[in-house]
């Protein structure tokens, strides 16, 4: 397996390891040592706890498992605790932001990531149980000066307002359309019925689900 | 003096136009990082040991074992023994630790003992409410019993609708560093520039001494202008970690239970009319709960305030539940509802169209003619006319029609803010202000108008709001930002226009007060040819940075923003009468909102009111246990809202006219999101031929009301 | 969550040896759209837990002698494409359709739409299976609108939450459990069970034991089923009908009609199956079998309504499978 998660001890015991090294409030000391195929910032596991994985058909854990998610294409080292869900692992240990944990009961679609080509609600998934599958976040698709035509379709379609559940509405209409490439309203609003909106976006949405759908078949975009 | 008045409709190059909102790819494509999205170095959980009891007293507190648990850095007591709790889910203790999962370990490890008291937690029969319920006392208008006994008919009826919560889908929290004399604090919330001073005056500290940073917010409507107990405890939390940062963001079901709630309101009222609809009288037993602290008093009669003979009485009850907070419109949803649902069954008691008897009665209103014209426009857009029918006239099969109305005001305004436009020698513009955009497109307002003002394309703008760093802007509240920031916008970037001119005047040999920026030149106004582009005027400073305030005062806004607006939405409804299912198939909302900055951003307002009126019409409402005071469904499965295939319809109408514009910019958050349960609850009654009188309208509810068993 | 070892075996003889032998010890995770939740609440707190999704028996839907074979890991996703089922169990297809969240259907599993715990709020806040507190239960007298209408002589008053239930037991269906002693097959209206006290559990699986497959008998039915929600987006059924028809031309031979969520188990309504051998189905005969289907319905304070839903399903049902609409 890959290597080991270099983990940000902490305990009651020595509280001020963060004194060395990184210092404030920034970003960029959280980001240091998260890269692709490195060891990524093992949140929350204490280091003595970290093992690596065990043979299949045993146990492992309770502590920290060293384990390789294959996210958005690339093997990334990360290690959880096997009761770490694949939201929490994306959130907090790896710093991907994208999908949000909003209900974290599998009701509201805001932690929605394609796994092996299908939508799920990474808050009802193990990390652990991510293992050897295909995770693609909404940091996957599209690029930064080329985003994905549903992100595109969102915009012009001003599909958002506050914005917290988009990136689960788009991640959901793009494993949507992967499936459906030409569909009706009916399909989209089917389609959809996985995710949730407080501000009250839903008029954008269909209409932004329905244009990139011509959008990506006209090859235009992506 | 500058003039600072708006430009005029025609000459206006990106004011009213339907751009696209300028965080909107930041947004849809996830980089958009939101105060819960923070991440540090070191970073600790911070979480919540909260009370099951809905009233109880502390009796001991153990922390012992929870200070032990590997991973955990401080655990804080919140409720010493001898406090009284008045709710459940309120916060007992804190805890800190490496992640959220040892957070929570460490929390079920606290042991605490109750001494249990008894509770109310239920106020939709004010019976059973006894001392608890707290009359504001009587106030009469005219003389009602005459008005009553001449009317040639009064209708008397009974209507409630529920408490909800905000469940705002980021949910309230914050991180904290708080390192030395410094504290960090990226919260959530709806007050850049006051949250800083809430936090440090609950921590006895100079307000200079919290720096305040927030780009996105996930959501608010109301819940989130206050730095809270979480935030003093994430605060305090910090502190005894060594000063590292903590993160605390409630779980759902803390958020459902505590994190604020919009009252119910409940009334019983009787009204009455000549036979021509024109009303003549109106009595209202009301009473509402919003938690501990009683209820909010909804304004009743709702728009129909002059009605010329009145009686009201209203009662506030406390009850041991989670805590009010504003919610988009406070009291407005309640009072349309309570209003409108009893004028529409008294219109099907004169066999009268609900438009005709609401245009019989605009003279009541505070503004007749605008009401007038929006029945009109509304009529028309959901083709009333050819679609109504009398209450319950709805044909054979189970499945009827039916068509309901309702209406709206709300005030608005602009909020204090100021602006500061700075204007670099290279042509580079920083626009400056603690404000903060809900998802409403603050940023692409404040852009639009800078952009327009200094005539330059949305691009040249550097726009720098959420940093309480930055010139004091309002809390984003009662639709008043969009009128606030705009105004200060306007009023900086011509200040600062104003010292470029002088700058530049001599070279194009003209003075101050003939020039004008347009197209990206400073030129003799209307001489494109004798000009300079906006980059070499800005040259003429030489190493000089011009730097100009701008503010809005709420109370003077000098006619770039007003308030004070009408609303009228109309909702057609198809309900299955064997199984109570109601569903949306078109809703019309008709809103003034004065000058219009951006259409498209307005109708995305529109459609969200719409939107969330519909979650609380159909299925959205706070379900609470007598017996053990619990709230029973504070999560999102149970606490139910639409999603995208439950809406139907949805057409948002706003008016761009000469007269509206003439007034200045009004905000449209509040006003979109009043009359929309009411409106819905008037189709089902017309649809069905009986009225529901509690909301939301579940089937069990219709059947009943079907079944003459109306609760 | 609790913290606790996690296991993915590969074959269902490694998953079975790592069971227990006492409820709580051991936990399956499958999909997981239940059980981590009830993780999360801590209403489950296993020490262990065993991933069988790896495990590559309990995939696949085959056809055999004994009839359709459907893997326990089947997602609701691939039962409803499933173009023999779409065919001829038409019922079970909207049954699973019926979970309006495509990524819920994406993750669950059927097995475990079958052992999913009741959604039952006052059990979902910590008050026990039976919705309890100082021995008395909670919820004759309180927020019942969700609860049992039929079946509920107490102590358990909550809903069966499976979706896919209903049709399997119209259809006939059997569940088969293995344990490292060997295995046994349960026909699944036998499957759930009405707890009788805090300590059981609402299915007649044993915690050492792993619930592997379903077979469906070849029989030819005109099955439907019909769902009252008051959401089209992912929302619990209020109730729902499945019902399987044998017939000769017009006429029923014989007929299955198994209600959800209207009772601790799914409910087979016998009355209405008696009622409709020998008859055609019109739409009299069908508000009769409804009638006949919930006369023995006590519905508790707040759920009278689920009465009539009941009955609208059961009618609703009986005309789809009758022309042919699932």
């Amino acid at each position: 397996m890959g290597t080991k998660g270099r983990c940000l001890v902490s305990s009651r015991k020595d509280p001020d390891v963060s004194k060395t090294g990184q210092s404030g409030f920034s970003r960029r000391g959280f980001m240091q040592g998260i890269g692709v195929g490195s060891g990524a910032l093992g949140a929350g596991i204490l280091e003595n706890e970290a093992q690596a994985a065990p043979p299949p058909g045993g146990f492992s854990g309770p502590g920290g498992v060293a384990i390789t998610l294959r996210i958005n294409g690339k093997p990334t080292n990360l290690t959880v605790e096997p009761r770490v869900t694949l939201v929490d692992a994306l959130r907090n240990t790896l710093d991907m932001t994208g999908a949000k944990k909003v209900c974290d009961r599998a009701t509201c679609g805001a932690c929605t990531v394609i796994m092996s080509g299908k939508v799920v609600y990474a808050c009802s998934v193990l990390a652990i149980d991510a293992q050897g599958k295909d995770i693609q976040t909404i940091e996957g698709i599209g690029s930064g000066n080329k985003p994905h035509p549903v992100s595109m379709a969102f915009v012009h379609h001003d599909a958002q307002q506050c914005g917290y559940c988009t990136p689960g509405f788009v991640m959901a209409a793009k494993g949507f359309l992967d499936r459906t490439p030409n569909p009706t309203l009916e399909q989209v609003e089917k389609g959809l019925g996985g995710n949730l909106c407080r501000c009250g976006t839903y008029v954008g949405i269909r209409q932004a689900v329905l244009e990139a759908a011509k959008e990506i078949k006209g090859g235009k975009n992506g | 003096m500058a003039n600072y008045s708006w430009p005029p409709m025609e000459k206006r190059r990106l004011m009213g136009k339907r751009l696209e909102r300028l965080d909107g790819i930041a947004k849809s494509t996830g980089r958009a990082k939101y105060a819960s999205d923070f991440n540090a170095p070191g970073m600790l959980f911070g979480e919540f040991l909260t009370c099951p009891h809905a009233h109880a007293r502390v009796t001991s507190i153990d922390t012992s074992a929870a200070e032990k648990l590997n991973g955990v850095t401080a655990v804080r007591v919140i409720a010493k023994p001898g406090t009284e709790i008045q709710w459940a889910g309120a916060e007992v203790a804190s805890v800190a630790a490496i992640s959220e999962d040892v957070a929570r370990d460490a929390v079920r490890l606290i042991k605490v003992g109750y001494e249990v008291l008894p509770h109310l937690v239920k106020e939709d029969d004010i019976s059973k409410a006894g001392t608890r319920a707290k009359a504001a006392g009587e106030t009469v208008t005219g003389d009602l019993e005459k008005a009553f006994s001449e009317a040639d008919v009064t209708h008397e009826g009974s209507y409630g609708i529920p408490v909800i919560t905000h469940c705002c889908l980021e949910p309230h929290g914050q991180v904290v560093e708080w390192k030395g004399k410094e504290i960090n604090f990226r919260p959530s919330t709806q007050n850049v520039t006051g949250v800083g001073g809430d936090l440090a005056k609950n921590l006895q500290l100079p307000a200079t001494d919290v720096h305040v940073k927030m780009d996105y917010i996930g959501g608010g409507f109301g819940s989130k202008f206050a730095a809270d107990l979480w935030g003093v405890e994430s605060a305090q939390l910090s502190k005894a970690s060594g000063g590292k940062p903590v993160k605390m963001f409630l779980d759902r079901r803390t958020e459902l239970t505590i994190a604020g709630v919009r009252p119910s309101a409940f009334a019983k009222v009787k009204v009455s009319a000549k036979k021509d609809g024109t009303l003549t009288g109106w009595q209202s037993d009301s009473w509402a709960t919003g938690g501990f602290g009683g209820g909010g008093s909804p304004p009743l009669p709702y728009v129909f305030i002059n009605i010329p003979n009145q009686k009201k009485n209203h009662s506030a009850i406390s009850t041991n539940t989670g805590g009010v907070r504003a919610w988009r419109a406070p009291n407005h949803q309640q009072a349309t509802y309570l209003t409108c649902c009893a004028l529409e069954d008294l219109a099907a008691k004169l066999k009268m169209d609900p438009v005709e008897l609401f245009a019989k009665n605009a003279d009541l209103t505070a503004r007749p003619e605008v009401y007038r014209n929006q029945l009109k426009k509304a009529s028309e857009l959901m083709d009333w006319g050819k679609k109504w029918h009398q209450r319950g006239d709805s044909g054979a099969g189970p499945v009827k029609r039916g068509l309901g109305l309702a209406i709206a005001t709300w005030g608005g305004g602009g909020h204090n803010s100021q602006c500061r436009a700075v204007i670099h020698p290279d042509g580079a513009i920083d626009i400056e202000l603690c404000s903060q955009d809900l998802g409403t497109g603050t940023r692409t307002i404040i852009t639009q108008v800078a952009a327009e003002t200094l005539g330059l394309p949305m691009s040249a703008i550097n726009l720098k709001i959420g940093d309480n760093s930055l010139p004091p802007s309002g809390p984003s509240g009662g639709s008043t930002t969009v009128g606030g920031v705009s105004s200060s916008t306007r009023k900086a970037t011509i200040n600062a226009l104003e010292k470029l001119y002088e700058a530049v005047a001599a070279s194009l040999g003209a003075k101050q007060d003939e020039l004008e920026a347009v197209d990206g030149r400073i030129q003799v106004k209307g001489h494109p040819d004798k000009a300079l582009t906006w980059k070499a005027a800005c040259q003429k400073l030489g190493v000089k940075v011009i730097s100009e305030m701008g503010a809005n005062d709420q109370k003077n806004p000098g006619g770039l923003n007003a308030q004070g607006v009408g609303g009228i939405n109309m909702a057609e409804v198809e309900v299955d009468t064997e199984t109570g299912i109601v569903k949306m198939k078109k809703f019309v909302a008709v809103n003034d909102c004065g000058l219009v900055v951006n259409p498209r951003l307005a109708e995305s307002q529109i459609h969200g009111g719409v939107i969330m009126g519909i979650c609380s019409a159909l299925t959205e409402e706070r379900i609470l246990d007598a017996a053990t005071g619990r709230v029973l469904n504070a999560d999102m499965e149970f606490y139910k809202l639409s999603g995208v295939g439950d809406i139907g319809e949805i057409v948002a109408h706003v008016e761009v006219l000469p007269e509206h514009d003439k007034r200045g910019i009004v905000g449209l958050g509040e006003p979109s999101a009043i009359a929309i349960p009411a409106a819905i609850a008037n189709a089902v009654a017309n649809a069905i031929g009986v009225r529901v009188q509690r909301i939301p309208l579940t089937p069990d509810r219709v059947l009943a009301a079907l079944e003459g068993r109306n609760a | 969550m609790q913290a606790f070892e996690y296991a993915s075996p590969t074959t269902v003889k490694e998953a079975v040896a790592l069971l227990g032998n006492k409820w709580g010890e051991v936990d399956v995770l499958a999909g997981g759209t239940d059980l981590l939740s009830l993780m999360k609440e801590r209403l489950a707190t296993p020490s262990k837990l065993v991933n069988i999704k790896g495990l590559k028996e309990l995939g696949g839907i085959s056809a055999g002698k004994a009839g359709l074979r459907i893997g326990a890991a089947v997602t609701l996703d691939e039962l409803m494409e499933n173009a023999e089922i779409r065919k001829n169990y038409p019922s079970l297809a909207a049954a699973a359709r019926g979970v309006s969240s495509p990524q819920i259907r994406n993750m669950g599993t059927v097995g475990g739409d079958l052992c999913q715990r009741p959604r039952c709020w006052y059990y979902r806040n910590g008050f026990g299976l039976l919705g309890a507190k100082d021995g008395k239960s909670l919820i004759p007298g309180g927020e019942n609108r969700y609860h049992a209408i039929l079946g509920n002589s107490g102590p358990a008053y909550f809903v069966s939450a499976s979706s896919l239930g209903p049709a399997l037991i119209a259809l006939g269906a059997k569940v088969k459990l293995v344990s490292a002693s060997g295995s046994r097959d349960v026909a699944v209206e036998k499957f759930f069970v009405t707890p009788q006290n805090e300590m059981s559990r609402e299915i007649a699986l044993l915690p050492n034991e792993l619930l592997t497959e379903i077979v469906i008998p070849r029989d030819a039915t005109k099955n439907a089923t019909y769902e009252l929600r008051q959401k089209e987006s992912l929302d619990w059924p209020l109730v729902s009908a499945s019902v399987a028809l044998k017939m000769k031309g017009s006429t029923v031979t014989s007929a299955r009609v198994v209600l959800g969520h209207v009772a601790p188990t799914p409910w087979s309504a016998s009355q209405a199956e008696q009622m409709l051998a020998g008859k055609s189905i019109t739409e009299s005969v069908a508000e009769e079998a409804a009638k006949a289907a919930l006369a023995s319905a006590t519905p508790l304070s707040q759920n009278a309504y689920k009465v009539q839903l009941a009955r609208v399903a059961v009618k609703r049902a009986l005309l789809a499978a009758a022309s042919g609409r699932a």
